[in-house]
Formats: C-alpha cells, structure tokens, sequence
C-alpha cells in the first residue's frame, strides 16, 4: 500500500500537485461561472419591461386656472404643473441675479413663462415641497425647511439644487407631454 | 452478486413498467395530425421563431381571434421588443419603436377621464395590454352562449403539445359524424378533448373522439390577406397564428434557448477541466 | 464539534485575534481537514449537491418574493410579470421551478444511498432521523410553493393534500372539518390560504438549513459511513476532505448541474403540469389532477386504500417508516455490499417505489394488463389500482423484511478495514478495487 502513504506525507491536504495549470482553471472557471451568474440575480432588481414602459404621460393642463397648479405623477414622482400669474413671473425674473446656491435664470427654466414644470422633489432628501411657504412666494419643504422661489430655485436652507425641470414637450394647444 | 447482473435488473424492471403503459382517460382527442413542414422554434436547442410567420400570426389575431378573445398579458410593445414579430434594431426600445406606435394608437382601449371619472375610450400606447374584446368576464360570457372565450396569453403552453394543438383544432372542424347529435351553439371537432357519449347515439364501443366548442370554424381560406403574399390557405393561417401564440406564450423563450447553449458549454467544460484536476488530485490514492 | 482534533494554526496577529473570540476560521479549516474515509464513491456526492441546491433554492426563492404578489387576483399575473418583464426574471423562475425537481431528484438518491451503505444504523441514527425531518420539511415547502402560481394544479393540488385533513372528521366528528376551516382560513381554498402558504414556504427552508446545520453536526461526530460500512480503523483509512472531497464534490456538482441546466434552458416546462397554465379557478377541476412526480409513489398509496381514512394513514405511514428504520433494520453487518439477500430486497424496494410513482402518474382505472372491455369499451383487467396496492404492500414489506432478515441472513465476510477490502480473506490489489469503485 504504497499509494496510501501519500494522502499521509501531505496531512494539511497541500497535495504537491495542487498549483498546475488544471487547479488553477477549474477554480478560475468556476469562480467566472459564479460571477456571470451574479449579473442576473443583480439585474432583476432594476425596474422592469412594464415599468420602463410607462416612463412618459401625457397631461391636458388646459383645465388648470391662473394662480393654481397641478401635482401628477410621473415614474412615481409628483410633477408640478404651475400657471404661474405675472405677478410670481416677475418676482422669478427679478430675482434672476440674486444670490442663490444654484443660479439660473428663470428663462431657462420654462418653455412658456406661464407655465412652471418642475419634478416636485427637493433635492435636499426627497420630500414633497408644499407651495404657498416661505419668504420667496414659492415653495417651502416640510422636512427641512427648504424654501424654493416662485421659479422652483433654492433661496433657503439646506437643498443644494433648484427644484428638477423634467423633459417636457407641448404637444397640442394645451397637452404636455412628460418624459 | 455482481455489478452487472444489479445493472440488469434494473434495466429489466424499467423495461417491464414501459411495456405495460396502458392509457386510457374518458376524455378524447383525436391523435394529432403533423404541422405541414413543422413548427420552427421547436427543436429544443436551436429551434427560433420565424419572424415573417410571427408577423402573419399577429394578422390573423388581430383579424379574426382578437374579435373575442383577450390576450391580458401581452402588450403592444411586446411585439417590438427583441425576438418579438416586429423588432426592429434601428429601435431597439420597443416603448418608442413607430410600428408598435402605430399599431397601438390604431386601437381604443378603456380609460378613466381624470376630470369627469366618465368611462372613455383612448388610443391604446405601447404600453397598453391588447384590447379587451369585452369590458368585462361576464360581458365576455354573455357574448358567446354563457362560454367565455379563454383568454390566449399563455393558451400555448396551456395544452399538451400546446402549438400543434392550435394547429389541429384551427384546421381540424368536420361535419359531426352521423349518430352525434350537436348541442346548440357547439360546434364538434376530433381535437378538442372532451367526451362526447352522452350525445352518441352509436354503438358504445365507438364514441368518436373529440368534443365540442362554442367557436366554430374560422380560418376560411383568404379571411386573412398576409403582406408579404403568402397565400392564406386554412393551414397556412393556423399555422402562423399557433407560432404567434406560442410566442406570446413564452416571449423569451428565444433568450432562453441563446442563453442556455452558452450555458450547456460553459458546464461541460468546466465538468471536463475538474474531471482532470479530480484525477490528478486523487492519482496517489488507492481508494 | 467533531471528535477529530484541531490542527489550525492561526497565522497572522489578525487570526489569533478572531480565534481567540470566535474561532470561526478554525471551524471552517477543520471542516475542511476533516479526515474523510478515502473510499467514498459518486453516491456520496449527493450531500454536497443538496447543500448546494439549497442554497440555489434559498436565493432564487428569495428573489421571486421581491417580484411575487401572494394575492388571489394577482398571483398568477404576477408570475407572468417574472416570466416576462422582470430582467432575467424567466432565468430566476425557471431555476426555481425546476430546482425544486432537481432537489428531490437528488435527495431520492441520497436516500437511497443511505439505505444501501446501512447510514442510518447505529451510531448514526440522530444523522438519519435529522435527514427525515429534512425530508418532511422539503415536501412541506416544495408543496406549497407549488401552490404559489395559481394555477389550476395549484389549486387543485392545495384542495387535495389540505382534505387529507378531513378524514379525521372518521375519528372525531367535526375534528376534521376544524382541521381543514383553520388551514384555509376560509370555507374552502381562497386567497387567505395562498397568502398563509406564502408566508410558510419563505420560512420553511430557513429551517431546513437549520436542520441541515445539525445533520452536518451529527454528521461530524461519528463521521461519514463509506461503501464497505466498516469504520474507520487507523489513519490510512482517510484523507482529508479538502482538497480530496472538494475536488470531487465540485465534479459531481457541475455534472448534475449539465443535467439541472437542460431542464432549465431546454425542457423548463417537462416536469410541469399544462393545467398550471390556466389560472385558478374553483369552479372547475382538471380532468386529471397529479401531484408533482416526487409526490406520486405516496399519491398511489393513498389511493390504494379504499376507504378514506386508512389511506391517509397509509401514506403518512409510508414516510414514516423512514424514521423507524435504524431500529427496524436488525443486521450487525452495515453495507448491503456484504448482504446478498438484503441487496436483493432493496432493488426490489427502488422498484416498487419507482413503480408506485408510475402508478400514481395514472388514471386509478387505468389497466396495466388489459384482458378484455366492458359493454362502454372500458378495458377490464389488471388495474394500476391493484398494481399500487401489490407495491404498497412491498413498500411496506420491505422494512419487515429488513428485521427478519438481519437476524436469518448469512452475510458476506466484511473487510477488516477500509485499507483491506477483502471479500473472502485474501488481499487484492489496490487497483482492482478502485476500479469496482467507480462504477458505484
């Protein structure tokens, strides 16, 4: 019984042969084989076929009078749909040279000055901004106390970006579409 | 007792309980018929779909098979998604390729006004689910004889040997034989499994085969004129409209097959490599 | 854990450090240093398999739950939704659904090789009364997964197998008619029994890895049995476990996994059921309703039995024989290697349980040998019902059998150790015994 005195010479299991080029791949396969698996179990957390789908609405803001707005929901974030009066369109683009932490003129925020598009999520952590808060005429943020111009631009507090504007089209005499 | 004769044995016993399989179930169905020319996703390994044959299948459902029957899992921007009838890879989203646009906003699907809470009808989107015949199961129900046509989402993989059974009932309707009396409102076909002796008024031991269905025949030939100029023959409808139904069935099932070649690969390989490291690992120990 | 001593040696200042306040390093080292006997063949693999399995099963279930809706209304869609929408969600599904078969398929052979190879016999018993709460625990939670898509089967399978329960309203009026209300939470099967289902079958295989975790223990104790059922005797005997046993263990895990990877890319529908495919609906019951295969050898028993109780009781009895065994079986001698008659009886065993699962695959009326045909062209003659009952009657014969058996039986010689297997004295060559080896 010579061969069994060699399982004995090598107790720690260090099999003399164990670093050839066969041990190597056989781990190195099956380590690879491994990480490709990962990628699905990964993957199926991201959002899914029907999810993507509805990543754009359609809204008829025609209904929707001077001084009022609408908050809808798009991919699960409210949007502000504001008619904004000439009186909140000249204090935005009066304050347009103010000192702000994020400036940018109210200009290059809307498409049609009378109509404020905005995700309405402060970007401090996510909370929903109410209007008709704070020392700007615009919105403040329950949370941390946010305070957002009537251009969705951040005046006060700790948000460190102006309100989103999302990718939006006018598609007819009063649809919008986001997204 | 040696090895072999164990291996023997076994072998006898499995071969003894194969000889006596005996079916017999009260429900029939005629023995199928082949598919002219064969489905050509059905090999298990290779079979795809033909994507010309799932462009036609949509036809013939959307012509005729849509007028009662609801597919609740499939959308309009399945059909553009890869693999699908009408994937397109200049637009590889399918929620913003044009023919599944179009083929959407030609359709009026049921929507809430958000003013009124009246009850309109929209132009379907890519991500509509296909149009409901009927607003509602029980609409479907009184529509069709107090049968509700079943919804055909996954009706391919509902059935043993789901596509070739599409294809036999779809082309399969003959005049009841004489001595079976019709119930009203139903139609006999030999490839709908059922049982129809209550109704036979043969000799016992000669039941016909089949059952009955509340949708009679509809695969006249030219109901559905293809693009392309295929002729639409009665075989040649069944046969594309029973590919788009094992599609919609299985929409990834051509994923599947890709993915699961790279798969088989990679295991034999490695099986082999760690077949090698194994015997050069164990060569020292006699076991 | 183990009567084998610790060889680590911690290392690096960071090693001693741990092992001085949880000595998990040296418990994984030691596992891995485990002298194992050296003569283990393929049938052995099979624990490492499961093991993996498990984990397979444990992680794509997991996965299933963040996308699934335990919901009468939605159950079914929402499995369509994996299957359709959810990336690779069809990948996760399909492991899952054909895992479970492969877990089974896999678990029937370790079995089976622990009764071979004697396993369960003394010192091991807690080992294999542990491998049967394993097993139980696995048809509890393979059962109600499968209720989980809402299928017709589904259905039908949770109406069948929770009225087992009724046939106690034979023992006291009423109790089983309790039984059954309780399990539903309902009249009848409804969507608070898929929604408690649900929540069992998440929790159930966690306490399978517990179990497992103690079979492992139990395992580690007396150590492994091996083909000749002689224990070990002196060092030359075994070898470690790594990187012998790893080694093999990742062969056969990757060969099974050929196997596993056809039915989940190839044929992922073959071991189901058409009928799942409809959703649920409790007006109509499919023609022809069976359990999933690994089910069907004790769906027959059930069946056997005419009247409704002592079917029940036959099949649960059926498994639990399982647990009687390491007392039921009576030879001194472990491995039916070195007994004639017993081998004998055991492949008659496998027989009728492979043949009581064909039974159970088959209308009860059906013939195995048709004689003749009544006036309405029925056959007439040997029915699968009489054939399930003839190989219930074995099944259950069998562990009779085994305790007359090891008291009249003559075995073969038994080796002295697992260094000399010799059959009737004289020593072989090493190599011609390796060689018998590999076919096991």
């Amino acid at each position: 019984m010579v061969d069994t005195a060699n399982a004995e010479t090598h107790p720690g299991g260090e099999d003399p042969s164990r670093r050839d080029f066969i041990h190597i791949a056989a781990v190195t396969g099956a380590v690879g084989g491994v990480a490709a698996l990962a990628w699905p179990l990964v993957d199926q957390m991201n959002p899914s076929g029907d999810t993507l789908a509805l990543a754009s609405v359609e809204y008829d803001y025609g209904k929707v009078p001077l001084g009022q707005q609408v908050s809808i929901i798009w991919r699960g974030k409210p949007v502000f749909i504001r008619h904004r009066t000439p009186k909140e369109i000249a204090e935005a683009r009066g304050d347009d040279h103010a000192a702000m932490p994020d400036p940018q003129a109210d200009a290059a925020r809307v498409k049609n000055p009378e109509w404020l598009i905005l995700i309405g999520v402060c970007t401090h952590l996510g909370c929903v901004p109410g209007f008709g808060g704070g020392a700007y005429g615009g919105w403040l943020c329950p949370c941390h106390g946010s305070v957002y111009d009537t251009s969705g631009r951040i005046r006060q507090g700790p948000a460190p970006k102006n309100l989103a504007v999302p990718d939006y089209a006018f598609t007819g005499p009063t649809k919008v579409k986001i997204g | 007792m040696g090895r072999n004769s164990l291996i023997a044995a076994l072998a006898a016993g499995l071969a003894l309980l194969g000889l006596t399989s005996a079916a017999s179930a009260r429900t029939t169905q005629a023995e199928f018929r082949p598919v002219p020319g064969g489905f050509s996703f059905e090999t298990p390994i290779f079979g795809r779909f033909d994507q010309g044959s799932l462009q036609r299948g949509y036809k013939v459902y959307d012509e005729v098979c849509s007028a009662c029957h609801s597919m609740n899992l499939v959308y309009y921007r399945n059909l553009c998604q890869q693999n699908g009838p009408f994937f397109d890879p200049k637009h590889p989203n399918p929620n913003d390729a044009p023919i599944c646009k179009a083929i959407a906003s030609s359709k009026k699907v049921p929507d809430i006004d958000p003013d009124t809470g009246d009850v309109v009808q929209r132009a379907a989107t890519p991500a509509d689910a296909f149009r409901n015949p009927y607003p509602n199961k029980a609409a479907a129900a009184a529509g069709n004889g107090g049968a509700a046509p079943p919804d055909l989402s996954v009706m391919a993989r509902a059935r043993e040997e789901g596509p070739v059974y599409i294809y036999n009932l779809l082309t399969g309707y003959v005049p009841a034989p004489a001595g079976l009396t019709v119930p009203p409102g139903k139609y006999y076909n030999p490839w709908m499994p059922g049982d129809v002796g209550s109704y036979w008024a043969g000799a016992k031991d000669k039941v016909p085969e089949g059952g009955f269905l509340a949708m009679p025949f509809q695969l006249t030939p030219n109901r559905v004129s293809f693009d392309d100029g295929t002729p639409g023959t009665t075989q040649q409808m069944a046969k594309d409209v029973a590919t788009f139904l094992a599609w919609t069935a299985e929409p990834k099932q051509t994923e599947r097959k890709e993915a699961g070649l790279a798969v088989m690969i990679y295991l034999i390989l490695l099986s082999g490599v760690l077949y090698v490291s194994y015997r050069r690992i164990w060569k020292n120990v006699a076991h | 854990m183990s009567a084998h001593p610790s060889t680590y040696e911690p290392k690096t200042g960071i090693e001693r450090w741990l092992d001085a306040r949880l000595p998990i390093v040296r418990f994984a080292a030691d596992y891995l240093d485990l002298p194992t006997p050296k003569n283990l063949n393929y049938w052995y693999t099979f624990g490492a398999i499961l093991s993996v399995m498990l984990v397979v099963q444990i992680v794509t279930g997991v996965i299933l739950a963040m996308h699934y809706v335990p919901n009468g209304d939605m159950a079914f869609n929402s499995v369509e939704h994996i299957m359709r929408d959810v990336n690779y969600g069809w990948l996760i599904r399909y492991i899952h659904a054909n895992g479970a078969s492969m877990f089974f398929l896999a678990v029937y052979i370790h079995i089976a090789r622990g009764m071979y190879y004697g396993s369960y016999k003394a010192p091991r018993e807690v080992l294999w009364l542990l491998g049967c709460i394993i097993y139980l625990l696995m048809m509890a939670t393979a059962f109600m997964g499968y209720v989980l898509p809402w299928g017709q089967m589904s259905f039908a399978g949770a109406v069948v197998i929770t009225n087992l329960f009724s046939a106690f309203d034979q023992v006291i009026p009423g109790l089983g008619t309790a039984i059954t209300t309780w399990l539903w939470g309902g009249f009848a099967v409804g969507g608070a029994t898929l929604n408690r289902f649900f929540s069992l079958h998440y929790l159930l295989p966690f306490m399978i890895a517990g179990v497992t975790v103690l079979h492992l223990w139990a395992l580690h104790v007396p150590n492994s049995t091996n083909p000749t059922g002689v224990e070990v005797k002196s060092k030359e005997d075994t070898i470690p476990f790594h990187p012998y046993y790893t080694v093999k263990d990742g062969f056969a895990i990757m060969a099974f996994f050929v196997v596993f990877a056809w039915f989940v890319f190839f044929a992922p529908e073959a071991l189901g059921h058409v009928d799942n495919q409809v959703p649920a609906n409790p007006l109509v019951t499919p023609a022809h309703i069976v359990p999933e295969w690994y089910f069907l050898p004790f769906y027959a028993i059930l069946r056997s039995v005419p009247q409704k109780l002592f079917g029940v009781l036959a099949m649960f009895g059926a498994i639990a024989m399982l647990f009687a065994l390491p007392w039921l079986d009576t030879s001194k001698v472990r491995s039916m290697r070195y007994r004639p008659t017993a081998r004998w009886f055991f492949i008659l065993f496998i027989f009728a349980t492979i043949g009581l699962g064909w039974c159970g695959g088959k209308e009860p009326d059906d013939m195995v040998i048709t004689l003749g045909h009544t006036a309405n062209n029925d056959p007439t003659g040997f029915s699968v019902t009489w054939l399930s009952r003839i190989l219930g009657i074995y099944y259950y014969a069998y562990f009779g059998i085994l305790f007359f058996l090891g008291i009249y039986e003559k075995p073969l010689p038994v080796p002295a150790s697992i260094s000399t297997p010799v059959l009737g004295g004289s020593a072989m060559p090493a190599g011609s015994v390796a060689q018998a080896e590999k076919k096991g």
